[in-house]
């Protein structure tokens, strides 16, 4: 919240410098995220991720962990600005939607699921930012082609840069959503075969982006807009496992 | 002590006359000859400028001749003025830009830490302009920092180097191609070159000139039938010929790019009549800017740096104030503020405004 209002501070007063601040922003905020997955943790005796609120900050928190190592690695900080305003949203939601009911059964322990989950959670904070770093790349994109340069164009990386973080956050996200995906087999309980069909259909939309990019099928801007694509279509897919499927959650 | 600052700039003086004083001037003769107790000539293509503390009061007309190292003056010569306060917020606008023909431009701070290093030397900077000075580039600084007054390239090279970094970042791998060998050509690429470019191809019609071009930027020249085979490989693309017809076209890029999908282009048409026909821009990957484009960002950029200026003038007048309470000098408005009130302060802020 705080790199939020400092961005749209700075954007007013026509300066717009949001790197430094914004990473020590986020990076504070991930700290009180992972303080209160940590407590929850341990009063559940288990990964946090029971109900959709956990499963919501979960997923924000691995946003926040992305950011913090691909942010500075790529010299992508100006991505907080971006990725601020996308785990205050998922944070705000998961405070008053009042979803944070405690699961009506108290289910042992299972390793198998938590590790499905958990990979799959932190796959989808690769995922997302992804997507966040394809829009940067279409805004910059957009402007280039328009000859309309905004006071955010001399603040965003360069295009080549970040096209190789899109493909690099990609390939992280699948390599963990992969296994994350194949555990989900051995968790030793029925799933829908709805949930299965989607899980696979989310892995075979980013394995053909990746396929796609390596057999130079899709421009750069198309992989941008696809990294969208992917990770709305993996969003629906968490929405519709943590509502639907009640059995499947941990 | 009164401290006080005497000069010429591109404000007030003709090319001509900043020539004439600007050639000939030197902190020590300046110093030694005009009875200041310490004195600094801050000399650039816009200004001449003397910067000086002195015990008692030294007129304009003795700092002039001290510059001109003749008795004579012309007599239209129009010397501005700026004592105590005005002084030191006419430095701080000077070193940060504000007061340069191109507003936010950084090189007058270097200019100015080389004409305070020149003064240190020989012992013509104390430890009056030694704090005014060092203020003056902390304020700079400041105002560098907390203002976008130097954010965006102002002449056509410049914007086009920029564009190029911030398509490819790192412009070391860049493959450049160079079609027609004209002087606009030639100073783009030397832009690009002083920014890491290393791999360049010259073509050009009379191939003379473009052995001559690729030897002085040390490209190589490429036979100009054999241009369009080189568009599979490059990234950049500067066109400048004289060709009455667009020699890049839509239909004619279009099979060259697809070996080329990952990759983006970026072509900087510089011709009168264009060599590239506009709906090039509408191919995924291509960014095409012709002259009235990168004009226009250069005009944005500057109208951009003019919005800026409240702001850095904010940050000055605070460091003018506290500069002036924490000096022991006493900086107290002069009793001969102008010497020269028609052609003086008030001409100066005329030509500001």
């Amino acid at each position: 919240m705080v790199a939020i209002v400092h961005t749209i501070g700075e954007m007013r007063g026509g300066i717009f410098r949001p790197m430094r601040f914004n990473f020590f922003a986020v990076g504070l905020g991930f700290i009180f995220q992972t303080a209160f997955l940590s407590v929850r943790g341990h009063a559940l005796g288990r990964c946090p991720i029971t109900n959709l609120f956990e499963v919501i900050v979960f997923v924000a928190w691995s946003i926040a962990l992305f950011y913090m190592v691909i942010g500075p690695a790529y010299r992508l900080s100006l991505m907080g600005a971006f990725t601020a305003p996308l785990v205050v949203l998922l944070q705000l939601f998961a405070l008053f939607a009042q979803i944070d009911r405690p699961h009506p059964v108290k289910l042992p322990a299972n390793a198998w699921l938590e590790f499905h989950a958990s990979m799959s959670l932190v796959a989808y904070g690769a995922f997302a930012l992804a997507c966040i770093a394809g829009v940067m790349y279409l805004v910059q994109e957009r402007q280039l082609k328009t000859h309309e340069l905004h006071s955010i164009f001399y603040h965003l990386p360069p295009l080549t840069d970040l096209f190789a973080a899109i493909m690099r956050l990609l390939w992280w996200g699948f390599a963990l959503y992969t296994p994350g995906l194949i555990s989900g087999f051995f968790v030793g309980e029925p799933l829908p075969w709805a949930q299965i069909i989607c899980a696979i259909g989310v892995w075979i939309l980013y394995g053909l982006i990746l396929q796609g990019r390596y057999l130079r099928w899709f421009a750069p801007k198309r992989v941008a807009a696809l990294c969208i694509v992917g990770f709305s279509a993996a969003l629906t897919l968490l929405w519709g496992i943590t509502f639907s499927t009640q059995t499947h959650t941990p | 002590m009164n401290l006080f600052c005497v000069g010429l700039s591109h404000h007030t003086a003709d090319v001509e006359t900043l020539e004439r004083f600007g050639g000939n001037a030197e902190t020590d003769c300046v110093l030694r000859n005009s009875g200041c107790n310490e004195a600094l000539v801050l000399s650039t293509c816009n200004r001449v400028e003397v910067y000086a503390a002195a015990d008692n009061f030294v007129p304009t007309e003795q700092i002039a001749r001290c510059l001109s190292r003749t008795q004579n003056l012309h007599g239209n010569e129009t010397f501005y003025r700026f004592e105590g306060p005005d002084c030191v917020k006419h430095l701080f606008r000077v070193a940060s830009g504000l007061d340069s023909m191109v507003v936010g431009e950084t090189e007058i701070l270097g200019q100015a830490k080389k004409a305070y290093e020149a003064a240190r030397i020989v012992g013509a900077a104390g430890k009056y302009l030694h704090r005014l000075f060092q203020r003056a580039f902390r304020v700079a600084k400041q105002v560098r920092t907390h203002t976008e007054i130097t954010r965006g390239a102002v002449s056509v090279g410049s914007v086009a180097v920029d564009l190029a970094q911030r398509i490819f970042g790192d412009l070391r791998t860049c493959k450049v191609l160079v079609l027609g060998a004209g002087e606009t050509s030639e100073r783009t690429v030397r832009s690009l070159v002083s920014r890491g470019v290393n791999d360049l191809r010259v073509s050009n019609r009379s191939p003379e000139r473009a052995e001559a071009l690729a030897l002085c930027v040390k490209g190589r020249a490429i036979p100009f039938e054999k241009w369009p085979e080189q568009c599979a490989e490059i990234d950049i693309l500067i066109t400048s010929t004289s060709s009455d017809v667009p020699l890049v076209s839509q239909g004619k890029l279009a099979p060259m790019l697809r070996h080329r999908i990952d990759r983006p282009l970026f072509i900087i048409d510089i011709a009168v009549p264009r060599d590239v026909a506009p709906d090039v821009n509408a191919l995924d990957g291509v960014y095409l800017y012709d002259i009235d484009a990168l004009q226009s960002i250069a005009e944005q950029s500057l109208a951009m740096r003019r919005e800026q200026i409240a702001a850095a003038e904010k940050i000055i007048a605070q460091h003018v104030a506290e500069f002036a309470e924490s000096t022991a000098c006493g900086l107290s408005r002069g009793v001969g503020v102008a010497e020269h009130p028609s052609v003086g302060e008030r001409s100066l802020r005329a030509s500001e405004s």
